[in-house]
């Protein structure tokens, strides 16, 4: 009773999630973007893949508001968790939306951090630490949440055998539009645990005629409809009981087991010519269906209890056959697993295609084997060792073509650096050649510039000289020196001579100051345009140079670490994915044996009752016969 | 009703309600198997992300590394059926989309179309879609954009929208 009651409030609440899809507002990430792009496919790998990295990163950076993932940090949190269990990672969700829970962040981001992790913990089966986690919100909680919390609240009280406490929470929440029919369904199985029976009864009835065309409420509300009406069943009020399975709808997935329990609720009351209408409905339904099988014997039973025993005797001969077919089907299926041919089945790429791949495993050709197996894929358990199977078998493709890679890695690196190695050391030359040249040029560059800002404060005109002057000036100079001895009276002439020229020159050089100071600013801002092209070319260059060189230096190590990792991670997943297949084979066998020895009981019950209908339709004949005048 | 058929009808229907699960001794290898399979697929991940940053160093050094991407705008109703891509006039990247990755971008993901090496300097990208109009219409678009590559990784991040939007066809947008 325990593990229905999980599977029956995980049901609702995986229904009540549903409606939590991945969205992104405007988007500032790009690769943030991306992992929604691939979790929106199902690629949780992917996607987990390319946030972990991205929220690494995020972590890392100095100022991480000025990282384009700020902005989406908490959806960023709560999105790798959510990935994380869908790519059932138990284990590790929760961890980043614990960080989010830890960061001084306002009420309504706390408090949804908190639900969500609330939720990881109640899918992980920890009600435990689910329930401390709500406890952690108060404040703001968001709106669209408000209901979801409230409901995640009674179902942990429901884990943790509190029905009580379930009940005034669930009873608030029957007006929640998003959780109709699960509200409903949860309050009256609540009331049902805390011993409130004819509430329980009465709230069911309820949730069983719940108006709704949303395939998720109509499946709760056959469930409702499916637990009320055994309820009655076993209480013998076989009126109610009826009522409640003619409630279920002829073709939702609890239509076969309506249809049969409907049937037996006539049958009890002694109503058996009622109880012919199902159970002809249902024989003519999916013969591997456990319920069609059994009406196959009801029906028959039926006829018997009617005393039309040529009738039944006909249809225990149908049941033979059709038991003995299925017996067959079985046996095949059961060769067919040891040969390996489910999992084969399991990995055709064709079937994954939809979210409802297990229920698409029937329709597959040359797959017999699925075909008594779809209650039990319908289990949880069941469904975790096929994904992980699958999942397995998809790290193990990934494995193998990243082990390829590193061969490919290799034969780069060392093109690569037969390219370059050769050509490095000319290269190096002419660049310490450049270099230097660059290096002296630069500091001529740095010469002028002082010279120009000394100018500034203390003016020197004969520093902005053309060459033709600075020589004039030397040759003054010179003549000036020479004349220095010669005897006054005879330099006068060529004294003047000199000053006047000397004049001329430093005319020149002080009005044109101004103008020849501009220029050589001028002529500076030129030659630094010239030295930022060649500093740019000089960057490029040393950057192209390092490029070269890490295009093939230091890999080494890195790449024979990651090929030792992936060879042992490969062995893993080989050695646990032979593991998980073969417990799934198991399984599968053990659910296809059992299944073949109800059959043999069905056959064997079948194989008297045919003979004793014959010998009943036979007497009866004869009382007949001899009843005649 | 006799107890009799009421027994029998109890026992037949406890065959319908009970829970077709494994038994206790194979949820426990299943349980011990999930846990190992978790670990796997954790150091699988971690794998994978220093495999990434290595294949992005040595195939896609920072200094010539390009992205494309492409999004959809928001509440696009245009049915993108491929994109062509041309950059300097060489086709790069030509992409046909499934429904799958088609409602993956109108849920607000941004597909990585194109990564490859590009020198620092400028350049011209083309970028041509089709698709199909909520009238049901074909619909075809081409256009061209200038940019420059520098020294940093240049992610290029292309937004799409139908004529019916009222926002311009293809807006470029740099990360």
């Amino acid at each position: 009773m325990a593990r229905s009651r999980h599977v029956l409030l995980s049901f609702a609440l995986a229904a009540s999630l549903a409606a939590t899809a991945v969205s992104a507002g405007d988007l500032k990430d790009l690769y943030f973007g991306e992992a929604i792009f691939e979790a929106a496919q199902g690629r949780y790998f992917e996607a987990l893949e390319r946030l972990d990295a991205e929220l690494a990163q995020h972590r890392r950076v100095d100022e991480p508001e000025r990282d384009s993932l700020h902005y989406h940090r908490a959806t960023a949190e709560f999105d790798v968790g959510d990935f994380e269990l869908d790519y059932r990672m138990h284990h590790r969700a929760g961890r980043a939306i614990k960080a989010v829970l830890e960061a001084n962040v306002d009420d309504v981001i706390r408090n949804e951090a908190a639900f969500r992790l609330a939720r990881i913990h109640f899918q992980k089966d920890q009600p435990e630490d689910a329930l401390h986690a709500l406890e952690r919100i108060h404040g703001k909680v968001p709106e669209a949440i408000r209901d979801d919390i409230e409901f995640l609240r009674a179902n942990v009280y429901l884990a943790l055998g509190r029905p009580a406490d379930a009940v005034p929470v669930l009873t608030k929440l029957q007006g929640a539009q998003g959780l109709r029919g699960f509200a409903a369904y949860n309050l009256g199985i609540a009331l049902l645990q805390a011993g409130h029976s004819p509430e329980a009864l009465h709230q069911l009835e309820q949730a069983g005629q719940i108006a709704s065309r949303d395939p998720a409420t109509a499946a709760i509300r056959d469930k409702s409809n499916m637990v009320l009406g055994r309820m009655m069943l076993e209480s013998a009020r076989f009126d109610r009981a009826q009522q409640s399975f003619d409630r279920v709808r002829l073709d939702g997935p609890y239509s076969n087991q309506a249809l049969l329990s409907a049937g037996w609720a006539d049958a009890s009351a002694g109503n058996f010519e009622r109880a012919l209408v199902p159970w002809r409905i249902l024989i003519d339904r999916d013969t591997t269906d456990s319920a069609v099988q059994e009406a196959r014997l009801a029906l028959p039973f039926a006829y018997g209890k009617l005393n039309v025993y040529g009738r039944a005797a006909l249809f225990y001969g149908q049941a033979l056959d059709s038991f003995g077919g299925e017996l067959e089907k079985l046996d095949a299926s059961i060769r067919s697993i040891r040969e390996g041919n489910f999992l084969k089945a399991l990995v055709r790429e064709e079937i994954h295609q939809d979210k409802n791949w297990v229920v698409r495993l029937r329709t597959l050709p040359d797959a017999p084997e699925t075909f008594y197996l779809t209650t039990l894929m319908a289990s949880h358990d069941f469904q975790t060792a096929l994904h992980n199977y699958l999942d397995l078998e998809d790290l193990r493709r990934k494995l193998v073509t990243w082990q390829g890679s590193f061969d490919a890695f290799d034969d780069l690196i060392r093109l690569r650096r037969a390219n370059y190695e050769p050509l490095l050391p000319e290269i190096d030359a002419q660049f310490r050649e450049l270099d230097s040249q660059m290096k002296l040029r630069v500091e001529q560059r740095d010469h002028l510039r002082k010279r120009l800002k000394d100018i500034l404060t203390a003016p020197r005109p004969e520093l902005l000289a053309t060459t033709d002057e600075r020589i004039a000036l030397e040759r003054i100079r010179s003549v000036e020196k020479a004349i220095a001895g010669v005897p006054e009276e005879q330099r006068a002439g060529v004294q003047e001579s000199v000053q006047r020229l000397k004049g001329v020159l430093i005319w020149t050089l002080r009005t044109e100051y101004p103008e020849r100071l501009t220029q050589a600013y001028k002529n500076l801002q030129a030659l630094q345009q010239h030295i930022d092209v060649l500093t740019a070319q000089y960057a490029a260059f040393v950057r192209t140079r390092q490029a070269a060189v890490h295009s093939y230096a230091g890999y080494d190590d890195l790449i024979s670490r990651l090929r030792t990792h992936v060879g042992s991670a490969l062995e893993q997943v080989d050695m646990l994915k032979a593991r998980q297949g073969a417990l799934i084979e198991t399984v599968a066998i053990d659910e296809l044996e059992a299944r073949a020895e109800r059959l043999e009981t069905y056959q064997s019950q079948a194989r008297y009752a045919v003979a004793d209908s014959y010998d009943r339709a036979t007497k009866a004949q004869a009382e007949a016969a001899g009843a005649l005048p | 009703m006799s107890r009799a058929i009421l027994r029998v009808l109890l026992c037949l229907l406890a065959g319908v309600f009970a829970p077709a699960q494994a038994e206790d001794t194979y949820r426990q290898q299943m349980k011990g198997l999930d846990e190992q399979v978790q670990e796997v697929k954790s150091d699988v991940l971690s794998i994978a992300a220093e495999l990434n940053q290595l294949r992005e160093r040595l195939l896609y050094p920072s200094d010539t590394h390009l992205a494309v991407f492409v999004a959809l705008a928001r509440g696009e109703t245009l049915r993108l059926d491929a994109v062509q891509i041309k950059i300097d006039g060489q086709p790069v990247a030509n992409y046909l989309y499934s429904f799958k990755e088609l409602e993956a971008l109108q849920k607000g993901g941004v597909q990585r179309i194109y990564t490859g090496n590009i020198a620092t300097g400028e350049h011209d990208i083309e970028i041509s879609l089709n698709g199909k109009l909520a009238n049901g219409k074909d619909h075809t678009h081409i256009e061209h954009f200038a940019f420059t590559k520098a020294v940093k990784p240049k992610l290029m991040g292309l937004t799409l929208a139908g004529p019916d939007s009222g926002q311009p066809a293809v807006s470029i947008g740099d990360w």
